[in-house]
Order: C-alpha cells, then structure tokens, then sequence
C-alpha cells in the first residue's frame, strides 16, 4: 500500500468536502460541551484544526506538524482551565473520524486512506490527553501554592501588635512558612508583640506544639514576644494529656484576651469613651 | 584577624559586627569586652548583629557567654538586629540565648537597658 499516496487521496478528499466534514464535527463537538463554547467559537477551533490536518496530510510543508501539536497543546490547555472533562476534549478529537466515516462509509475504495486518517486521529487524541493532564496537573499545583500562601496571613492588630491566625494542619512545611513570615513581618513593622491564634488549628498534638516552640523562640530571638491564643476546650485538654509544656510562653483564650494583653504590656490601657 | 570595636556611649558599651564572625574574632570580642567592662564599670552592652548573616553553634554559645560574663560586671546584656534566617537557624540549634536580652533594633535595645520598657 502506497501510504504517501493513501494520505494524499485523503487530504484531497477532506478538502472536497470540507464544508460537510467541518459542519458535520462542528455539530457533534457542540453537542458534547453542551452550551460552555459557543457554535460559532467551536467551528472557529475546528477549522483551524482542519486545515492543519489537511495540510499534515498533503504533506504541503514541514511545519505542518509543529503548528498541529502546538494548536492542539492549545487547545487542550483551554478546556482544562475551563473545566471540561477528559472525555469531552478527547472526544472533540475523535468526533472528526465519526464525521468522516459518515461520508466514507458508503464508497469500499476510501478504505485505506480512512484507515490512516484514522490512525492519525488516535495518535492526535492522545496527545490532547497528554496536553490536558499536563495542564490540570499545572492547574493543581498552582492552587496548592496559593493556598499555602493564603493560609498564612500576618495581619496588624495594634501599632506593634500582629497577629497569625493559623487555619488548617500545621505540618513542617508549613510551619517553615509561618515561621519566615511572622518574623520577617515582625522586623519590616517594628512589631514586638505576636499572636499566634491557633483557633483553625483542629488537633495539637506534640509536633505540632514543637512546631509553635520553635517559632516562639525564633520570634524571642528578635526581641519580640508572643502569646498563645485561641486554645479549644478540647485542644487544652489533649495538650495536658500529652504532658506538653509551654513554659512561660502566655496562652489565652481568645484572640481579644491576648490583645488586651499585648496591649498591658506596652503600657496602653483601653477605656470607654 | 579582624578585630570588632567596643564604643562607650554613657553608661553603655555599642558593639556593632560588622563582619564575618571568625571563631577567634568572638573569643577575642569576648576578652574585649570583659577588659572594657572592668575599665569603664559600664551597666549595659548592646550587640548590634544586623549585619552577621551566618551563626554556627559556637558562636551562639559564645553570645551565650558575653551575656553571662557582662551579668558578672553588673551589666545586661541586649542582642539587637537579629535577622529572622538567624533567628530560624538559632531555634533548628536548639539555642534560645537564655540570659540574653533581645530587641529588634537598636532604638528599643536602648530602651530596655534605660528600663522604659
């Protein structure tokens, strides 16, 4: 079998009936993403497409295949980002055979070349796979980045007072994370007083109080004291349970008795108006 | 061997490191101070470390023991300028500074040995 030949006859034929084939994929792309694209943005894309393919196929230029992984790369990126499913990007690949075959699947003399084109879609479909996962794996980890970022925020309660609310497990890592905020925070405003509110930490075992440890006396190193707050019920007493000691590091309750006493500390006093 | 100056301002004795902190250079700021100490009957030393990038166990020791010879003469002792990288690789150490002072600059150091705070 001529292969050359076969792809030829097929980029011929694709472009007799390009109308037909274009209209015909358009329609069962469409159906598949269900009104999140507009007919007119997925017959824009699959033309591209098309003429890449043809072009691939009549072997016109040596770029060709470069512009069709690149435009397909592309592609697949955009419906990872707007939440489609693997599925509904692969298939809007593998609809082109259906399209074609609809055609062909009346005339035994195009066997051959639907064969190869055939095969050419397979080999297009799983690379729009690859593409995808590659994208929604960047997607993931993206995300995981912005929530370590959020979930630390150093926030000012007074001239000279900041305050970590913590949210969430504290891990090694994360802690890491706190610990180089709360102190790089502490020396850029001057602060020598922090609170580190553990209300949205939801278990304190004796990792996570060596973690809180550590962090007190680095911030002591700077000259900066802290308090404790936000201590549950529940978490006091499975901190007592475990035997762990905070030594004379203060704790309280809430965040507003800490205040109040970070606010002792510098000599203020609040009074009503 | 470079050498870290000890400046007398008042009743308190200003030390500013400048530069890499060698093994000898402490040991030799550590003489110092101790002789300027005798000499002058100084009641506070203030250690400026704004600009030491790196710490190794023993110099953390040795800062250790400046604020524990200086109680000897009667004076307390304020590290001021710590930076937070330093501050982190003290904790991974397991060194707190007991018997140290700690400020973050030098304006609230003073502060602390004129007692306003």
């Amino acid at each position: 079998m001529d292969v050359v030949g076969t792809n030829e006859r097929m980029a011929a034929f694709l472009r007799d009936n390009h109308d037909k084939v274009v209209g015909r994929w358009t329609d069962l792309v469409a159906a598949g993403v269900r009104g999140r694209t507009s007919r007119e943005e997925v017959r824009r894309e699959l033309e591209d497409l098309y003429a890449l393919i043809v072009r691939v196929l009549s072997r016109a230029d040596e770029h060709a295949a470069g512009e069709l992984t690149a435009t397909l790369d592309e592609l697949s990126r955009g419906r990872a980002r707007d939440g489609f499913s693997p599925t509904e990007t692969a298939v809007g690949v593998f609809s082109l055979k259906e399209a074609v075959y609809e055609l062909v699947a009346d005339s035994a003399e195009l066997a051959p070349e639907f064969y190869s084109l055939s095969r050419m879609v397979d080999d297009l479909g799983l690379r729009t796979f690859e593409a995808y996962s590659a994208a929604r794996e960047q997607i993931i980890a993206d995300q995981s980045t912005a929530m370590l970022e959020l979930s630390t925020p150093v926030v000012q309660l007074w001239d000279g007072v900041i305050a970590v609310p913590l949210v969430g497990t504290l891990d090694s890592a994360r802690t890491q994370l706190v610990m180089e905020k709360l102190l790089d925070t502490l020396v850029t405003t001057g602060a020598d007083h922090a609170v580190i509110d553990i209300t949205g930490v939801p278990t304190v075992d004796t990792e996570v109080a060596q973690h809180l440890l550590k962090t007190v006396s680095a911030a002591r190193l700077l000259g900066a004291e802290c308090t404790i707050s936000g201590i549950r019920p529940q978490v006091a007493q499975t901190i007592v349970s475990l035997g762990i000691e905070f030594g004379d590091i203060a704790t309280k309750a809430s965040l507003a008795d800490a205040l109040a006493l970070a606010l002792r500390q510098a000599g203020l006093k609040v009074v009503p108006l | 061997m470079e050498r870290v100056p000890i400046l007398k301002i008042g009743q308190t004795l200003f030390v500013s490191i400048q530069i890499d902190l060698q093994d000898e250079s402490v040991i030799r700021l550590q003489e110092d101070l101790a002789d300027e100490l005798a000499a002058t009957g100084a009641h506070g030393v203030i250690i400026d470390i704004t600009a030491v990038e790196i710490v190794d166990s023993f110099i953390g020791r040795m800062l250790t023991t400046i604020g524990s010879i200086s109680r000897l003469f009667d004076a307390e002792t304020v590290l001021v300028g710590m930076r937070p990288a330093v501050a982190i690789t003290l904790t991974e150490l397991g060194l707190s500074l007991s018997g140290v002072r700690t400020a973050l600059n030098t304006e609230k150091g003073l502060e602390i040995l004129n007692g306003k705070s």
